[in-house]
């Protein structure tokens, strides 16, 4: 049974709140009634509903924290469909697993899972709606078909919008795989053009569409202090002055689990212990924070000391081989033994947090039998059934609306955030509304893991690459498993390419909670091997496009029955477009660089060039960026370039000055003033080209990242000389400006 | 207390006068346009106007502007679209969108005081906004289109036009 249509749950309508109402306008978004018990009239399919008066209803399944997928999932439908994208209104679907399968966004990968299933939905909903036309009209169906949101019988010239022909159509037998033909991709009308965010109109006029924004009748408000040491619990609190204070309607210790929470989306049901604070509205319950007083247990809670970490993970590094074996390819030893030259490079990254600009937040409603939650996650699947499992109740008694989130970037995987909310509404006994502060998302983060890479290099006379050692130093919480984001990439370029390898891992203690950070583990991989790689070019005396090219081997597919993987083809296409476009090898004046980075991740080949000038006060000025890309088809030419854009501004801000310290176990930055993002004058002309591609369409969120920084960096070293091995720059002294 | 916002005038006497102007539009007012970023004015997100300057209301308590005149995303154009708005639809500038009521209203401020920015002065003016999606190409294209617009034009005549190009988004452009 779908949570939409258990029984006993209160359904609101979201009728009842203007903030999230009816539908806006052609091409808004709102909120679906997932309410709705039954499948509404006029229903082809879980995705297409046509109303009498033309529009057509198209519900987009997945969450949308920014990456355009409630535009871009749609548009699928809509192509396939036939329908006229001005008559389309798009609404978010229930969180509904019998329906609507994994809704998740995570990895790149809505666009990459739904593909077929969309193309399939929106092709049978037309191929119903043709049949009925053909049915009525006592014509051949092969006499039929559409042109956008309506039927044409060709030798008539009759016609029947869709809204006409819908009733009689939700009549039809649901077309099998097979019995329909999808689109010849000459025929699209609406994939790979420019198609403005659905979620446009309600964004520039403030309306109410984020997590944030939500509020239900009786909604109290509530904030949750949690122990600065990561992992600390709550011995005793003064609650009764708290609770004296104006506005202020209850404040209590949940007592929690102690420890700091592991990165495991499906099985945690962690809730940090801590102090909630609940007020008649926000500012009330964060004024009172400033007079809580908590006398902490610590005694399971991360001891953590970034600085220890590192200095334990260099010196580690330093040496050419770790505790332990993970991969070995031909002979390296004797491939390092016999070589002309070797080249050595110890590069790290650190803790870096999320900072998504909406901070968590989840308006929660849980009684003994039945919670119902409002969130912005990005797994609301899982928010549902780790909610039943810590209230030990039926999944059908959870109920689960996806709300619009204000960034993502892989902070809203976990749902840490959810069952708070819902364990402070379960004590109230009403809804309840928990508001992280700033500061509270960037204490308690799942962050970026940092990462170390001892990285050797045999080149031959010739300057060929014939050895690779990577010697991988992970955090660890355990001493076993690395923590998400620190471990072994797996397959890879140039691991898998260069004829001897040997990749070896050694573990550094670490409690502080890490998880997937945009583009995980291949963000840090890009910056240590693709500037790695320019080291080689340099001590070979080529041209790193030369070199990169030549490094990635013979013409072939990594996994040959896997088209999501590497193909080097694609890659030399990419390096080729985006070197060409930034005229590389032009002359530049002193003090200014190109420099080069190619990564392959979620099944995207992507290639950048960045120009940057570097002063003698180490203010390091990004200019341009060019990027190319085999993505495959191209779903929304302006979302995709929206993403790619985003990405490189992200990588930017990232290698620029985000990082994360920690002293005894407790997070060191607070809020922006301590962790920058990058503001508009320091973000760079960006030219972003997808090749024309066949390929089915990949992921566009994540792929355009992991580039960023060794283009830089590499670009860094071609102006100045200086080699940059550890992020972020300012370690080194380097601005961006 | 008495504070006008988008025009009209609002009691907020049983309100705690060191409650910032971002709360109280958010959860006494149902004006949720406004966006809670960092609280400490860093981020921009909570951008409304206070007497046409543009301001971070996390920051601004009630107890300091009993009387003035605040503008919000709501008022800026009310259910039409200003021409920044405007511009930012076509330019679908937004990726999340959760900053860019702020964004409007400090590239919403710049074109009134200044019709014709050079594109520093559209860096000085934005770089109180933080987008962590990083759309600022896009902003920066949209505040050039929306000033191109504005040049010339009467108020009568931007009015004029609002009304007329008044768009939704889901269009292809």
């Amino acid at each position: 049974m779908s949570a939409g249509a258990s029984p006993g749950i209160k359904r609101r309508d979201f009728l009842r709140y203007s903030s999230f109402g009816l539908a806006l306008s052609s091409g808004g978004i709102t909120v679906l009634a997932a309410a709705k018990t039954a499948a509404p009239a006029n229903s082809l399919n879980p995705y297409v509903m046509i109303h009498d008066d033309g529009r057509i209803v198209i519900a987009a399944p997945n969450p949308d924290v920014g990456q355009g997928v409630n535009t871009a999932l749609p548009m699928i439908v809509a192509e396939e469909l036939d329908a006229d994208w001005q008559d389309v209104e798009i609404i978010l679907a229930p969180i509904d697993a019998s329906r609507y399968g994994a809704q998740f966004a995570g990895g790149s990968l809505s666009v990459r899972n739904r593909w077929d299933e969309l193309r399939q939905m929106g092709a049978a909903a037309r191929e119903m709606l043709l049949r009925s036309a053909a049915q009525q009209w006592g014509v051949p169906r092969v006499e039929l078909t559409t042109q956008p949101s309506k039927v044409l019988h060709t030798p008539s010239g009759r016609t029947a919008s869709f809204a006409e022909l819908v009733a009689a159509a939700t009549e039809q037998p649901v077309p099998a795989d097979g019995e329909v033909v999808l689109k010849a991709r000459a025929d699209y009308r609406l994939l790979g053009q420019r198609v403005v965010n659905a979620a446009a109109a309600d964004i520039v006029r403030g309306r109410p569409i984020f997590g944030i924004d939500v509020s239900v009748p009786d909604m109290v408000y509530a904030t949750y202090v949690k122990c600065p040491q990561v992992g600390g619990v709550p011995k005793t609190a003064n609650l009764d002055e708290v609770k004296a204070l104006p506005g202020i309607l209850d404040a209590f210790i949940i007592a929690g689990n102690a420890g700091p929470p592991i990165f495991d989306l499906r099985k945690s049901i962690h809730v940090a212990g801590g102090v909630a604070i609940v007020a008649s509205n926000t500012w009330a319950a964060i004024k009172a924070r400033r007079s809580l007083q908590v006398d902490w247990d610590t005694s399971a809670a991360s001891t953590d000391d970034s600085r220890a970490i590192e200095a334990t993970a260099l010196s580690a590094a330093g040496r050419p081989t770790g505790e332990r074996d993970v991969k070995r390819l031909g002979d390296p030893d004797s491939a390092f033994a016999k070589s002309s030259s070797i080249v050595s490079g110890v590069y790290a990254t650190d803790f870096v947090s999320h900072a998504q600009l909406e901070p968590q937040s989840c308006v929660a409603h849980a009684t003994s039998t039945e919670v119902e939650v409002w969130t912005s996650s990005q797994t609301p699947g899982f928010a549902q059934s780790t909610l039943a499992k810590l209230f030990e109740l039926p999944a059908e008694a959870i109920a689960v609306h996806q709300i619009r989130g204000g960034g993502g970037f892989g902070r809203r995987l976990s749902n840490e955030y959810v069952r708070e909310a819902a364990v402070i509404s379960k004590h109230m006994g009403k809804p309840v509304k928990l508001q992280w502060m700033r500061e509270d998302d960037m204490a308690f983060d799942f962050y970026r893991s940092p990462a170390y890479f001892g990285l050797q290099a045999a080149l031959s006379e010739t300057g060929e690459l014939t050895g690779w050692r990577n010697h991988v130093v992970s955090v660890s919480s355990d001493g076993e498993e690395a923590n998400y984001g620190a471990g072994y990439r797996g397959y890879n370029f140039p691991d898998d390419v260069v004829p001897n390898v040997h990749i070896s891992q050694t573990m550094v203690a670490s409690k502080t909670p890490t998880g997937a950070w945009r583009a995980p583990i291949s963000n840090v991989y890009a910056f240590a091997e693709q500037s790695f790689l320019h080291e080689l070019a340099e001590a070979a005396g080529k041209d790193h496009r030369d070199f990169l090219m030549a490094a990635l081997g013979a013409d072939k597919w990594f996994k040959p029955d896997d088209l999501a993987s590497l193909n080097t083809v694609r890659a030399r296409k990419a390096i080729a477009a985006v070197t060409q476009a930034a005229g590389w090898g032009r002359a530049l004046p002193k003090g200014r660089g190109l420099g080069l980075g190619f990564f392959f991740s979620h099944a995207g080949h992507v290639a950048e060039v960045a120009e940057v000038s570097v002063n003698a006060d180490r203010q390091v000025t990004v200019h341009e960026v060019w990027v190319a890309a085999d993505l495959g088809q191209i779903v929304n030419l302006s979302g995709a370039e929206n993403q790619f854009q985003g990405s490189i501004v992200d990588g930017v801000s990232a290698l620029a000055d985000q990082r994360i310290s920690i002293r005894s176990g407790a997070i060191e930055q607070t809020n922006f003033h301590q962790y920058p993002l990058l503001r508009l004058p320091q973000s760079p002309k960006i030219n972003v080209e997808f090749l024309a591609s066949d390929y089915p369409p990949s992921g566009a969120g994540e792929p355009a990242l992991p580039p960023v920084a060794p283009a830089i960096c590499n670009a860094v070293f071609n102006a100045c000389g200086e080699r940059i091995r550890s992020l972020p720059i300012s370690r080194a002294g380097f601005k961006v400006v | 207390m008495q504070i006008n916002i988008n025009g009209k005038a609002h009691d907020l006497s049983g309100a705690d006068p060191d409650m910032p102007l971002l709360w109280a539009l958010r959860d006494l007012l149902g004006l949720v346009g406004a966006k809670y970023g960092c609280g400490v004015a860093q981020c921009g997100a909570c951008t409304v106007w206070l007497d046409d300057i543009p301001v971070r209301s996390c920051q601004l308590p009630l107890g300091a502007i009993t009387g003035r005149e605040v503008t919000t995303i709501e008022g800026l154009a009310g259910d039409a679209l200003h021409p920044v708005q405007e511009a930012w639809i076509a330019h679908d500038v937004a990726q999340c969108g959760y900053c860019q009521a702020g964004q409007i209203m400090s590239a919403a401020a710049l074109l009134k005081r200044n019709p014709n920015p050079s594109l520093e002065a559209i860096e000085g003016a934005m770089a109180g906004n933080i987008c962590r999606c990083g759309t600022y190409t896009r902003i920066v294209d949209a505040i050039q289109t929306a000033s191109t617009r504005l040049q010339g034009l009467s108020f009568y005549e931007v009015g004029q036009e609002v009304a007329e190009r008044q768009t939704d988004g889901g269009v292809s452009v």
